[in-house]
Protein backbone atom coordinates (compact mmCIF):
# COMPACT_ATOMS: atom_id res chain seq x y z
CA UNK A 1 0.00 0.00 0.00
CA UNK A 2 1.37 3.33 -0.53
CA UNK A 3 1.85 5.62 2.25
CA UNK A 4 -0.70 7.78 3.46
CA UNK A 5 0.07 11.01 5.28
CA UNK A 6 -0.57 11.24 8.91
CA UNK A 7 -3.85 13.54 8.35
CA UNK A 8 -5.14 11.46 5.87
CA UNK A 9 -8.86 10.58 6.43
CA UNK A 10 -10.52 7.58 5.20
CA UNK A 11 -14.03 6.56 4.67
CA UNK A 12 -15.33 4.66 7.90
CA UNK A 13 -13.04 2.30 9.34
CA UNK A 14 -12.15 1.16 5.84
CA UNK A 15 -8.55 2.16 3.77
CA UNK A 16 -10.35 3.85 0.92
CA UNK A 17 -9.11 7.75 1.11
CA UNK A 18 -11.68 10.02 1.58
CA UNK A 19 -10.20 12.83 -0.52
CA UNK A 20 -11.57 12.33 -4.09
CA UNK A 21 -9.68 12.27 -7.36
CA UNK A 22 -12.01 14.36 -10.14
CA UNK A 23 -12.85 11.61 -13.19
CA UNK A 24 -11.58 13.97 -15.66
CA UNK A 25 -8.72 13.49 -18.38
CA UNK A 26 -5.68 15.70 -18.56
CA UNK A 27 -4.85 17.39 -21.33
CA UNK A 28 -2.42 16.25 -24.14
CA UNK A 29 -1.38 19.29 -25.19
CA UNK A 30 2.18 18.76 -23.64
CA UNK A 31 2.20 15.31 -25.39
CA UNK A 32 4.85 15.62 -28.65
CA UNK A 33 2.90 15.89 -31.93
CA UNK A 34 -0.54 14.35 -32.18
CA UNK A 35 -0.94 12.29 -29.48
CA UNK A 36 -4.17 11.50 -28.04
CA UNK A 37 -5.71 9.64 -25.42
CA UNK A 38 -6.55 6.20 -25.54
CA UNK A 39 -10.37 6.39 -24.03
CA UNK A 40 -12.24 7.38 -25.75
CA UNK A 41 -10.27 8.81 -29.15
CA UNK A 42 -8.11 5.96 -29.97
CA UNK A 43 -10.45 2.97 -28.66
CA UNK A 44 -13.01 4.09 -30.75
CA UNK A 45 -10.53 3.96 -34.07
CA UNK A 46 -9.72 0.45 -32.67
CA UNK A 47 -13.07 -0.66 -32.59
CA UNK A 48 -13.84 0.19 -35.66
CA UNK A 49 -10.69 -1.82 -37.18
CA UNK A 50 -12.35 -4.34 -35.32
CA UNK A 51 -15.77 -3.96 -36.90
CA UNK A 52 -13.67 -4.32 -40.09
CA UNK A 53 -12.20 -7.58 -39.60
CA UNK A 54 -15.19 -9.27 -37.74
CA UNK A 55 -16.90 -8.88 -41.06
CA UNK A 56 -14.43 -9.93 -42.42
CA UNK A 57 -14.14 -13.23 -40.25
CA UNK A 58 -17.27 -13.71 -39.98
CA UNK A 59 -17.73 -13.67 -44.28
CA UNK A 60 -15.33 -16.14 -44.13
CA UNK A 61 -16.41 -17.86 -41.82
CA UNK A 62 -20.24 -18.37 -43.34
CA UNK A 63 -18.72 -19.14 -46.76
CA UNK A 64 -16.62 -22.16 -45.26
CA UNK A 65 -18.07 -24.34 -43.19
CA UNK A 66 -15.45 -25.87 -41.02
CA UNK A 67 -14.51 -29.34 -42.29
CA UNK A 68 -15.44 -32.32 -40.52
CA UNK A 69 -13.91 -35.27 -42.18
CA UNK A 70 -15.17 -39.29 -41.39
CA UNK A 71 -15.41 -40.53 -37.55
CA UNK A 72 -11.69 -41.03 -36.45
CA UNK A 73 -10.99 -44.77 -37.77
CA UNK A 74 -7.57 -45.97 -36.21
CA UNK A 75 -7.76 -49.10 -39.04
CA UNK A 76 -8.27 -46.65 -41.89
CA UNK A 77 -4.57 -47.43 -43.05
CA UNK A 78 -5.20 -45.46 -46.53
CA UNK A 79 -6.01 -41.80 -44.39
CA UNK A 80 -3.03 -39.39 -45.26
CA UNK A 81 -2.69 -37.04 -42.12
CA UNK A 82 -1.64 -34.05 -42.74
CA UNK A 83 -0.96 -31.26 -39.60
CA UNK A 84 -2.97 -27.70 -39.19
CA UNK A 85 -1.33 -25.61 -41.75
CA UNK A 86 1.22 -23.87 -39.35
CA UNK A 87 2.68 -26.80 -38.19
CA UNK A 88 3.52 -27.52 -42.12
CA UNK A 89 6.65 -26.26 -42.40
CA UNK A 90 8.17 -28.16 -39.22
CA UNK A 91 6.47 -31.23 -40.29
CA UNK A 92 8.10 -30.87 -44.35
CA UNK A 93 11.79 -30.35 -43.06
CA UNK A 94 11.80 -34.11 -41.06
CA UNK A 95 10.77 -35.41 -44.28
CA UNK A 96 14.26 -34.34 -45.46
CA UNK A 97 17.12 -36.84 -45.45
CA UNK A 98 19.28 -34.77 -43.07
CA UNK A 99 16.61 -34.27 -40.78
CA UNK A 100 15.11 -38.23 -40.87
CA UNK A 101 16.19 -41.53 -39.71
CA UNK A 102 19.49 -40.67 -37.90
CA UNK A 103 19.10 -37.37 -38.29
CA UNK A 104 16.05 -37.16 -36.69
CA UNK A 105 17.04 -35.77 -33.25
CA UNK A 106 18.52 -32.71 -35.66
CA UNK A 107 14.74 -32.14 -37.14
CA UNK A 108 13.18 -32.11 -33.76
CA UNK A 109 15.68 -30.85 -31.11
CA UNK A 110 18.57 -28.63 -33.13
CA UNK A 111 16.89 -26.73 -35.76
CA UNK A 112 13.74 -25.94 -34.06
CA UNK A 113 15.93 -25.36 -31.04
CA UNK A 114 18.34 -22.99 -31.98
CA UNK A 115 15.09 -20.89 -34.62
CA UNK A 116 13.18 -20.53 -31.41
CA UNK A 117 15.39 -20.47 -28.71
CA UNK A 118 17.15 -17.78 -30.13
CA UNK A 119 14.06 -16.10 -30.76
CA UNK A 120 13.15 -16.31 -27.50
CA UNK A 121 16.58 -14.47 -26.41
CA UNK A 122 16.71 -11.80 -28.92
CA UNK A 123 16.83 -9.28 -26.43
CA UNK A 124 19.83 -10.74 -25.56
CA UNK A 125 21.86 -11.66 -28.93
CA UNK A 126 20.88 -8.45 -30.41
CA UNK A 127 21.61 -5.81 -27.84
CA UNK A 128 22.50 -3.07 -29.50
CA UNK A 129 20.74 0.31 -29.04
CA UNK A 130 19.65 0.55 -33.14
CA UNK A 131 16.44 -0.36 -33.11
CA UNK A 132 15.74 0.38 -37.46
CA UNK A 133 16.23 -3.19 -39.27
CA UNK A 134 18.26 -1.57 -41.58
CA UNK A 135 20.88 -0.95 -38.96
CA UNK A 136 21.28 -4.60 -37.43
CA UNK A 137 21.67 -6.58 -40.93
CA UNK A 138 22.26 -9.81 -38.55
CA UNK A 139 19.40 -9.85 -37.10
CA UNK A 140 17.16 -8.78 -40.19
CA UNK A 141 18.77 -10.89 -41.94
CA UNK A 142 18.64 -14.17 -39.77
CA UNK A 143 14.61 -13.33 -39.82
CA UNK A 144 14.27 -12.72 -43.62
CA UNK A 145 15.80 -15.86 -43.98
CA UNK A 146 13.98 -17.56 -41.56
CA UNK A 147 10.76 -16.61 -43.12
CA UNK A 148 11.61 -17.61 -46.55
CA UNK A 149 12.45 -20.68 -45.11
CA UNK A 150 9.28 -21.25 -43.29
CA UNK A 151 6.97 -19.99 -46.48
CA UNK A 152 9.21 -22.20 -48.39
CA UNK A 153 8.53 -25.25 -46.24
CA UNK A 154 4.90 -24.33 -45.78
CA UNK A 155 4.50 -24.46 -49.37
CA UNK A 156 6.60 -27.21 -49.78
CA UNK A 157 4.42 -29.65 -47.94
CA UNK A 158 1.53 -28.67 -49.04
CA UNK A 159 2.57 -28.98 -52.88
CA UNK A 160 4.02 -32.37 -52.47
CA UNK A 161 0.57 -33.57 -50.24
CA UNK A 162 -1.22 -32.33 -53.32
CA UNK A 163 0.76 -33.87 -55.95
CA UNK A 164 1.39 -37.45 -54.13
CA UNK A 165 -2.75 -37.49 -53.10
CA UNK A 166 -4.73 -35.69 -54.96
CA UNK A 167 -7.44 -36.98 -54.16
CA UNK A 168 -7.34 -37.01 -50.52
CA UNK A 169 -5.89 -33.08 -50.64
CA UNK A 170 -9.15 -31.87 -49.42
CA UNK A 171 -9.94 -33.91 -46.39
CA UNK A 172 -6.19 -33.26 -45.26
CA UNK A 173 -5.45 -31.03 -42.47
CA UNK A 174 -5.48 -27.63 -44.79
CA UNK A 175 -8.51 -28.95 -46.29
CA UNK A 176 -12.09 -28.13 -46.63
CA UNK A 177 -14.36 -30.80 -45.76
CA UNK A 178 -14.36 -34.85 -47.19
CA UNK A 179 -14.78 -34.36 -51.40
CA UNK A 180 -15.47 -37.39 -53.58
CA UNK A 181 -12.48 -38.90 -54.85
CA UNK A 182 -14.95 -40.06 -57.15
CA UNK A 183 -13.59 -39.82 -61.23
CA UNK A 184 -17.45 -40.46 -62.11
CA UNK A 185 -20.08 -38.02 -59.92
CA UNK A 186 -22.02 -40.05 -57.42
CA UNK A 187 -25.16 -40.98 -58.15
CA UNK A 188 -27.37 -40.26 -54.77
CA UNK A 189 -30.07 -42.84 -55.81
CA UNK A 190 -27.85 -45.82 -55.86
CA UNK A 191 -28.05 -47.98 -52.91
CA UNK A 192 -25.92 -50.64 -52.43
CA UNK A 193 -26.69 -54.88 -52.29
CA UNK A 194 -26.54 -56.07 -48.35
CA UNK A 195 -23.31 -57.76 -49.50
CA UNK A 196 -21.53 -54.53 -49.70
CA UNK A 197 -22.95 -53.28 -46.55
CA UNK A 198 -21.82 -55.92 -44.54
CA UNK A 199 -18.10 -54.33 -45.33
CA UNK A 200 -17.49 -51.38 -42.61
CA UNK A 201 -13.77 -51.55 -44.17
CA UNK A 202 -14.82 -50.62 -47.06
CA UNK A 203 -17.07 -48.03 -46.75
CA UNK A 204 -14.74 -46.39 -44.51
CA UNK A 205 -13.34 -45.01 -47.18
CA UNK A 206 -15.50 -45.88 -50.59
CA UNK A 207 -18.94 -44.99 -49.45
CA UNK A 208 -22.44 -46.40 -47.82
CA UNK A 209 -22.95 -46.91 -51.19
CA UNK A 210 -20.07 -46.95 -53.02
CA UNK A 211 -20.76 -43.04 -53.69
CA UNK A 212 -16.52 -42.62 -52.84
CA UNK A 213 -15.22 -41.08 -50.18
CA UNK A 214 -11.16 -40.78 -49.29
CA UNK A 215 -11.49 -43.74 -51.71
CA UNK A 216 -12.84 -43.83 -55.18
CA UNK A 217 -17.03 -43.91 -56.32
CA UNK A 218 -17.34 -47.99 -57.47
CA UNK A 219 -20.66 -47.65 -58.69
CA UNK A 220 -19.91 -48.45 -61.70
CA UNK A 221 -16.60 -50.29 -61.20
CA UNK A 222 -17.76 -53.71 -62.86
CA UNK A 223 -17.21 -51.30 -65.94
CA UNK A 224 -13.18 -51.45 -65.22
CA UNK A 225 -12.62 -54.45 -63.81
CA UNK A 226 -13.96 -57.72 -63.68
CA UNK A 227 -14.32 -60.50 -60.41
CA UNK A 228 -11.07 -62.03 -60.51
CA UNK A 229 -9.62 -58.75 -61.09
CA UNK A 230 -11.70 -56.66 -58.25
CA UNK A 231 -10.87 -60.27 -55.98
CA UNK A 232 -7.55 -59.76 -56.21
CA UNK A 233 -7.28 -55.74 -55.63
CA UNK A 234 -9.28 -56.40 -52.10
CA UNK A 235 -6.89 -58.97 -51.52
CA UNK A 236 -3.33 -57.81 -52.21
CA UNK A 237 -4.31 -53.70 -52.49
CA UNK A 238 -4.16 -51.13 -55.20
CA UNK A 239 -1.43 -48.18 -55.25
CA UNK A 240 -1.68 -45.66 -53.66
CA UNK A 241 -4.45 -45.61 -51.35
CA UNK A 242 -6.29 -48.78 -50.86
CA UNK A 243 -4.89 -51.24 -48.25
CA UNK A 244 -5.22 -55.25 -48.88
CA UNK A 245 -6.12 -57.91 -46.15
CA UNK A 246 -8.95 -56.35 -45.53
CA UNK A 247 -11.45 -59.30 -45.46
CA UNK A 248 -9.61 -62.23 -44.39
CA UNK A 249 -12.33 -64.95 -45.43
CA UNK A 250 -11.70 -65.84 -49.33
CA UNK A 251 -15.41 -66.70 -49.90
CA UNK A 252 -16.49 -63.63 -48.71
CA UNK A 253 -13.97 -61.56 -51.21
CA UNK A 254 -15.53 -64.07 -53.79
CA UNK A 255 -19.11 -63.16 -53.45
CA UNK A 256 -18.48 -59.43 -53.29
CA UNK A 257 -16.12 -59.14 -56.00
CA UNK A 258 -18.80 -60.91 -58.33
CA UNK A 259 -21.38 -58.71 -56.82
CA UNK A 260 -19.13 -55.96 -57.86
CA UNK A 261 -18.59 -56.52 -61.49
CA UNK A 262 -22.32 -56.73 -61.92
CA UNK A 263 -22.12 -53.10 -61.47
CA UNK A 264 -22.38 -51.55 -65.05
CA UNK B 1 -28.40 8.92 -12.35
CA UNK B 2 -25.38 7.05 -13.46
CA UNK B 3 -23.53 9.49 -12.19
CA UNK B 4 -25.02 9.06 -8.83
CA UNK B 5 -24.39 5.59 -9.05
CA UNK B 6 -21.10 5.85 -9.78
CA UNK B 7 -19.92 8.30 -7.55
CA UNK B 8 -21.99 5.86 -4.63
CA UNK B 9 -19.36 3.75 -5.95
CA UNK B 10 -16.45 5.63 -5.83
CA UNK B 11 -17.09 6.36 -2.24
CA UNK B 12 -16.61 2.65 -0.97
CA UNK B 13 -13.96 1.45 -3.49
CA UNK B 14 -11.82 4.80 -4.78
CA UNK B 15 -12.43 3.22 -8.57
CA UNK B 16 -11.35 6.89 -10.24
CA UNK B 17 -7.65 6.33 -10.32
CA UNK B 18 -8.05 2.58 -11.66
CA UNK B 19 -10.73 3.53 -14.12
CA UNK B 20 -8.17 7.23 -15.02
CA UNK B 21 -4.83 4.82 -15.04
CA UNK B 22 -6.76 2.86 -17.80
CA UNK B 23 -8.37 5.27 -19.94
CA UNK B 24 -5.39 8.02 -19.73
CA UNK B 25 -2.86 6.40 -21.35
CA UNK B 26 -1.33 8.15 -24.56
CA UNK B 27 -1.74 6.75 -27.31
CA UNK B 28 1.76 8.87 -29.64
CA UNK B 29 0.84 9.95 -33.29
CA UNK B 30 3.01 7.04 -34.95
CA UNK B 31 0.93 4.47 -33.87
CA UNK B 32 -2.41 5.61 -34.88
CA UNK B 33 -3.42 4.80 -38.18
CA UNK B 34 -5.24 7.72 -38.18
CA UNK B 35 -2.35 9.87 -38.40
CA UNK B 36 0.10 7.81 -40.35
CA UNK B 37 -1.52 4.79 -42.73
CA UNK B 38 1.55 2.66 -42.57
CA UNK B 39 0.48 2.36 -38.39
CA UNK B 40 -1.88 -0.15 -39.49
CA UNK B 41 1.48 -2.25 -38.33
CA UNK B 42 0.67 -1.83 -34.71
CA UNK B 43 -3.03 -2.91 -35.12
CA UNK B 44 -1.86 -6.58 -35.35
CA UNK B 45 -1.42 -7.08 -31.31
CA UNK B 46 -4.64 -5.15 -30.59
CA UNK B 47 -6.45 -8.00 -32.90
CA UNK B 48 -4.55 -10.85 -31.77
CA UNK B 49 -6.48 -9.43 -28.52
CA UNK B 50 -9.61 -9.27 -29.92
CA UNK B 51 -9.80 -12.97 -32.02
CA UNK B 52 -8.29 -14.41 -28.12
CA UNK B 53 -11.68 -12.55 -27.14
CA UNK B 54 -13.54 -14.25 -30.22
CA UNK B 55 -11.81 -17.75 -29.41
CA UNK B 56 -12.97 -17.82 -25.56
CA UNK B 57 -16.32 -17.22 -26.19
CA UNK B 58 -17.06 -19.25 -29.16
CA UNK B 59 -15.31 -21.94 -27.15
CA UNK B 60 -17.51 -21.26 -24.34
CA UNK B 61 -20.24 -22.07 -26.34
CA UNK B 62 -18.88 -24.87 -28.25
CA UNK B 63 -18.22 -26.68 -24.78
CA UNK B 64 -22.02 -26.43 -24.01
CA UNK B 65 -22.44 -29.10 -26.71
CA UNK B 66 -19.09 -30.94 -27.27
CA UNK B 67 -18.71 -33.95 -25.13
CA UNK B 68 -15.17 -35.11 -25.01
CA UNK B 69 -15.32 -38.69 -25.17
CA UNK B 70 -14.40 -40.54 -27.86
CA UNK B 71 -17.58 -42.36 -28.50
CA UNK B 72 -20.02 -38.80 -28.40
CA UNK B 73 -17.35 -36.43 -29.46
CA UNK B 74 -17.66 -36.62 -33.36
CA UNK B 75 -21.80 -37.18 -33.21
CA UNK B 76 -21.66 -34.29 -30.94
CA UNK B 77 -19.66 -32.00 -33.18
CA UNK B 78 -21.22 -33.27 -36.19
CA UNK B 79 -24.80 -32.35 -34.25
CA UNK B 80 -23.04 -28.86 -33.30
CA UNK B 81 -22.27 -28.64 -36.80
CA UNK B 82 -25.30 -29.60 -38.62
CA UNK B 83 -28.75 -29.54 -36.38
CA UNK B 84 -27.62 -26.50 -33.69
CA UNK B 85 -29.00 -23.15 -34.56
CA UNK B 86 -26.06 -20.95 -35.38
CA UNK B 87 -23.84 -24.10 -34.67
CA UNK B 88 -22.11 -24.18 -37.56
CA UNK B 89 -21.06 -20.45 -37.60
CA UNK B 90 -19.79 -20.66 -33.50
CA UNK B 91 -17.69 -24.10 -34.73
CA UNK B 92 -16.73 -21.73 -37.73
CA UNK B 93 -15.43 -18.97 -35.66
CA UNK B 94 -13.56 -21.04 -33.51
CA UNK B 95 -12.07 -23.09 -36.15
CA UNK B 96 -11.21 -20.15 -39.10
CA UNK B 97 -9.99 -17.96 -35.44
CA UNK B 98 -7.40 -20.28 -34.64
CA UNK B 99 -5.92 -19.69 -37.73
CA UNK B 100 -6.45 -16.05 -37.81
CA UNK B 101 -5.13 -15.73 -34.70
CA UNK B 102 -1.93 -17.89 -35.23
CA UNK B 103 -1.81 -15.04 -38.47
CA UNK B 104 -2.01 -11.67 -36.09
CA UNK B 105 0.04 -12.95 -34.19
CA UNK B 106 3.32 -14.11 -36.58
CA UNK B 107 2.27 -10.55 -37.96
CA UNK B 108 2.46 -8.83 -34.69
CA UNK B 109 5.59 -11.02 -33.98
CA UNK B 110 7.52 -9.56 -36.99
CA UNK B 111 5.99 -5.95 -36.02
CA UNK B 112 7.79 -5.94 -32.33
CA UNK B 113 10.79 -7.49 -34.32
CA UNK B 114 11.36 -5.39 -37.06
CA UNK B 115 11.07 -1.90 -35.18
CA UNK B 116 13.44 -3.56 -32.47
CA UNK B 117 10.94 -3.20 -29.85
CA UNK B 118 12.40 -6.16 -27.65
CA UNK B 119 15.26 -4.09 -27.00
CA UNK B 120 16.23 -3.19 -23.38
CA UNK B 121 13.82 -1.72 -20.99
CA UNK B 122 11.30 -4.24 -22.90
CA UNK B 123 13.38 -7.72 -23.20
CA UNK B 124 10.65 -9.14 -20.59
CA UNK B 125 7.92 -8.41 -22.18
CA UNK B 126 9.50 -10.09 -25.34
CA UNK B 127 10.16 -13.51 -23.71
CA UNK B 128 6.53 -13.83 -21.98
CA UNK B 129 4.82 -12.36 -25.67
CA UNK B 130 7.27 -15.45 -27.37
CA UNK B 131 5.85 -17.75 -24.10
CA UNK B 132 2.17 -16.64 -25.04
CA UNK B 133 3.32 -17.62 -28.68
CA UNK B 134 4.06 -21.49 -27.85
CA UNK B 135 0.78 -21.46 -26.08
CA UNK B 136 -1.22 -20.90 -28.83
CA UNK B 137 0.82 -23.07 -30.64
CA UNK B 138 0.31 -25.80 -27.82
CA UNK B 139 -3.93 -24.40 -27.83
CA UNK B 140 -3.77 -25.05 -31.52
CA UNK B 141 -2.42 -28.48 -31.39
CA UNK B 142 -4.67 -29.99 -28.50
CA UNK B 143 -7.66 -28.24 -30.01
CA UNK B 144 -7.47 -30.19 -33.58
CA UNK B 145 -7.60 -33.67 -31.95
CA UNK B 146 -10.87 -32.75 -30.47
CA UNK B 147 -13.56 -33.43 -33.11
CA UNK B 148 -12.22 -36.38 -33.04
CA UNK B 149 -12.54 -37.13 -36.97
CA UNK B 150 -9.67 -38.95 -39.18
CA UNK B 151 -8.01 -35.67 -39.61
CA UNK B 152 -7.74 -34.96 -36.79
CA UNK B 153 -7.22 -38.40 -35.26
CA UNK B 154 -4.28 -38.59 -37.64
CA UNK B 155 -2.79 -35.33 -37.25
CA UNK B 156 -2.08 -35.97 -33.23
CA UNK B 157 -0.86 -39.42 -33.76
CA UNK B 158 2.13 -38.05 -36.41
CA UNK B 159 2.32 -34.96 -33.71
CA UNK B 160 2.55 -37.64 -30.95
CA UNK B 161 5.02 -39.61 -33.51
CA UNK B 162 7.17 -36.71 -33.73
CA UNK B 163 7.07 -36.09 -30.11
CA UNK B 164 7.98 -39.61 -29.64
CA UNK B 165 11.40 -39.12 -31.27
CA UNK B 166 12.77 -36.85 -29.11
CA UNK B 167 15.55 -38.39 -26.93
CA UNK B 168 14.86 -38.65 -23.60
CA UNK B 169 12.28 -36.45 -22.59
CA UNK B 170 10.02 -37.48 -25.79
CA UNK B 171 8.53 -40.94 -24.76
CA UNK B 172 7.35 -39.00 -20.96
CA UNK B 173 6.21 -36.40 -23.49
CA UNK B 174 4.10 -38.29 -25.11
CA UNK B 175 3.20 -41.21 -22.43
CA UNK B 176 1.82 -37.66 -20.52
CA UNK B 177 -0.21 -36.55 -23.82
CA UNK B 178 -1.67 -39.72 -24.62
CA UNK B 179 -2.15 -41.05 -21.30
CA UNK B 180 -1.27 -44.74 -22.41
CA UNK B 181 0.12 -46.94 -25.37
CA UNK B 182 -2.58 -45.61 -28.16
CA UNK B 183 -4.15 -42.44 -29.34
CA UNK B 184 -7.69 -43.30 -27.24
CA UNK B 185 -9.91 -42.48 -25.07
CA UNK B 186 -7.37 -41.24 -22.40
CA UNK B 187 -5.77 -39.05 -25.10
CA UNK B 188 -9.03 -37.42 -25.84
CA UNK B 189 -9.65 -35.82 -22.37
CA UNK B 190 -6.59 -35.30 -21.78
CA UNK B 191 -6.58 -33.03 -24.33
CA UNK B 192 -9.95 -31.43 -23.50
CA UNK B 193 -8.22 -30.96 -20.34
CA UNK B 194 -5.28 -29.33 -21.57
CA UNK B 195 -7.38 -26.90 -23.93
CA UNK B 196 -9.59 -26.12 -21.92
CA UNK B 197 -7.75 -25.51 -18.72
CA UNK B 198 -4.71 -25.79 -18.07
CA UNK B 199 -3.53 -23.41 -21.55
CA UNK B 200 -6.49 -20.99 -21.56
CA UNK B 201 -5.21 -20.33 -17.41
CA UNK B 202 -1.95 -19.97 -18.66
CA UNK B 203 -2.93 -18.00 -21.19
CA UNK B 204 -4.67 -15.72 -19.52
CA UNK B 205 -1.88 -15.35 -17.08
CA UNK B 206 1.05 -14.38 -19.71
CA UNK B 207 -1.80 -11.81 -21.68
CA UNK B 208 -2.42 -10.01 -18.03
CA UNK B 209 1.73 -10.11 -17.53
CA UNK B 210 2.08 -8.87 -21.25
CA UNK B 211 -0.66 -6.06 -20.68
CA UNK B 212 1.02 -4.50 -17.09
CA UNK B 213 4.31 -4.39 -18.68
CA UNK B 214 3.01 -2.58 -22.08
CA UNK B 215 0.92 -0.30 -19.72
CA UNK B 216 4.04 0.22 -17.18
CA UNK B 217 6.60 0.68 -19.95
CA UNK B 218 4.30 2.55 -22.55
CA UNK B 219 4.56 1.61 -26.18
CA UNK B 220 8.09 1.73 -27.82
CA UNK B 221 9.24 4.98 -29.66
CA UNK B 222 9.22 6.09 -33.57
CA UNK B 223 12.11 4.73 -35.15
Amino acid sequence: MAKQEKDATFVGDSRVSAKRIPNISPSYSDFPGKTEPFWPNFLLKEWMVAAVCLVGFLVLTVSHPSPLTDKANPNDTSFVPLPDWYFLFLYQMLKYPWAAGDWVVFGTIVVPGVAFGALLLAPWLDTSKERRPSKRPVATGLMMTALVGIFYLTWAADHEHSLNHPSSKDSGGAGHGSSAAAPAPADSSFTADAVWKAQTSCMGCHGKNMEGGMGPNLQKIGEKYDATQIADIIKNGKAPGMPGGLIKDDAEIAKLAEYMATLK
Amino acid sequence: MLQKMYDWVDERLNITPMWRDLADHEVPEHVNPAHHFSAFVYCFGGLTFFITVIQILSGMFLTMYYVPDIINAYESVKYLQNEVAFGVIVRGMHHWGASLVIVMMFLHTLRVFFTGAYKKPRELNWVVGMLIFFVMLGLGFTGYLLPWDNTAYFATKVGLEIANSVPIIGPYAKTLLTGGEIVGAQTLSRFFAIHVFFLPGALLGLLGAHFVMIRSQGISGPL
